[in-house]
């Protein structure tokens, strides 16, 4: 006979509110049913009040943690829709901030994850080293979270001399910091024994269920779209993605530890190359009725899709959003089958679950 | 008095984009550190004296907000933090958003901003704690709020 409990929406690890209904035999979970909905706000119906521009801010707020990705790729698809060249600064702008945002994501999840199994004092450490993040972002755009750098265009804000200094000043300061981190998940015998061998997804059934991001790449599936040609300045700046092959709650952290360093190389190459000029072109007019434009791009979850169709007037006739989670939640349900109660909380957290970008 | 002096908060998300709720989790860590002031994040209902809500109130979520709300012991304070807990916020048009929570709990302080920052959360509990310390000398009494009949309960 099997027991139902429901884990969520309020939960202790949980920071966002989602339900998943475990049935479990003794103390096993035989499946896992999850119930969505908890934050549904109803951005994609929202927008037909709004114009393009202001769009953009909505998109900003699907998710104060993936933020700027966000903003950037919607924008992305607009200037697809409206054939708009940005200056090249503003790509390697947008660049810099993504990866400014890419760092403190992982540290928060670093922070989250060990909080989960119960590792306070990490949980402490990561998050007082992400505040170095946040103070850069505060510092060049303005706000901590939502930073509105970003605008169909180009961007809003620009570096300075003095800005830059002091990033890289930072950043200088935060890689040690993040190899004491690493040596703490990487070879802690307290860490490993949570984590080897738990939740794990092949690298066949991965791909087959339709996972993104460092759940996909902690299988051995190579997919990163900052590899892909439609952004090709990320191959001008040396990215490598970074892949693991086990495909457990070990992997999928080593996976997101080691990308922090690929952050910071991305983030000190682009600097190095950052070119001069304009950060933005005036955008005039409205999006051709029927214009239809796919805008793709790596967030720290995984790959977020914008689909964006213009109706010839400045709002927009549809805004479609697959966002990371979405696509990671079948990838969940396959990994929980097989697990104890006790690891659940686990399991849940190495998706990177990020619920207000999947229900929007 | 000697509740003021370390009031345990639980963290509620209704419907809120996380811009908040990671400000609410930097308030508890080593920068702004808000256990110096007795503050301890609590992850049960039954054991806290401060609810701090995120997020605007949408039709699926309102009962888990009640639920919990009823769940914590008196003397108890109802925070607001954010633009969208406040009043709806930028999303207070969209067709699955009710409002602030302050349309289905009564709301004691509340922290304008989007997202705030950790000081002015900080401040906000601070000035709930006055009215905590009013609470538990009987000066204010609070109520239960009821769920409707018809409505599920949720498993909160």
């Amino acid at each position: 006979m099997t027991t139902v409990i429901p884990f969520g929406p309020q939960h202790p690890v949980l920071p966002e509110p989602v339900q998943l209904k475990l049935e479990l035999d003794n103390d096993v979970v035989v499946g896992a049913l999850p119930s969505l909905g908890y934050v549904h706000r109803g951005l994609e119906k929202f927008i037909d009040t709004k114009d393009y521009n202001q769009t953009l801010y909505i998109c900003e707020r699907i998710c104060g943690i993936c933020s700027a990705i966000h903003s950037i790729t919607y924008a992305r698809g607009v200037e697809q829709l409206m054939n708009v060249e940005i200056p090249e600064r503003a790509e390697y702008l947008r660049v810099i901030w993504s990866e400014l945002a890419r760092v403190q994501s992982h540290l928060l999840w670093l922070g989250l994850f060990a909080d989960g199994f119960g590792f306070e004092s990490l949980f402490m450490e990561c998050w007082k080293y992400r505040e170095a993040v946040m103070d850069i972002m505060e510092m060049t755009t303005g706000n901590r979270v939502i930073t509105s750098m970003c605008k169909v265009g180009g961007t809003t804000k620009d570096l300075s001399k003095e800005h830059i200094d002091i990033i890289l000043k930072a950043i200088d300061n935060l890689e040690p910091q993040v190899e004491n981190l690493e040596k703490v998940f990487v070879n802690n015998y307290t860490v490993k024994k949570r984590l080897v061998g738990l939740g794990v997804l092949s690298k066949q059934l991965a791909y087959d269920v339709g996972a993104v991001g460092p759940t996909l790449r902690g299988s051995g599936v190579h997919s990163d779209i900052r590899e892909s040609p439609s952004w090709s300045i990320y191959k001008d700046l040396n990215f490598k993605a970074v892949i693991e092959n086990d495909g457990d709650c070990y992997a999928r952290t080593k996976v997101r530890i080691y990308e922090l360093y690929e952050c910071f190389k991305l983030i000190r190459n682009a600097i190095s190359k950052l070119p001069a000029g304009e950060i933005s072109i005036p955008v005039k007019g409205s999006p051709a009725a029927g214009a239809e434009a796919i805008s793709r791009a790596e967030q720290p979850r995984g790959e977020v899709v914008y689909y964006v169709k213009g109706n010839g007037t400045k709002n927009l006739e549809r805004l479609k959003i697959r966002t990371p989670t979405f696509a990671n939640i079948p990838a969940l349900l396959q990994m929980l089958p097989g697990i104890k109660l006790a690891d659940v909380p686990v399991v849940v957290l190495t998706v990177d679950p990020c619920i207000s970008c999947t229900e929007r | 008095m000697a509740l003021a002096k370390s009031p345990w908060i639980i963290h509620v998300n209704c419907n809120s984009c996380n811009g908040c709720d990671i400000e609410v989790l930097a308030c508890l860590t080593p920068l702004y550190d808000a256990e110096r002031f007795g503050v301890l994040n609590i992850g049960t209902p039954k054991q806290a004296d401060i609810m701090v809500v995120t997020g605007s109130i949408n039709y699926k979520n309102v009962n888990v907000l009640k639920n919990i709300y009823n769940q914590i012991p008196d003397p108890k304070v109802v925070l607001a933090v954010g633009a969208c807990a406040s009043t709806g916020g930028i999303f207070h048009d969209c067709y699955n958003v009710i409002g602030g929570v302050d349309q289905v709990i009564p709301v004691d302080a509340y922290v304008p901003g989007c997202c705030p920052r950790p000081e002015a959360i900080l401040d906000g509990v601070v000035a709930a704690l006055s009215v905590l310390e009013s609470k538990s000398q009987g000066k204010i009494k609070g109520k239960d709020v009821k769920l409707k009949g018809n409505e599920v309960p949720s498993n909160a």
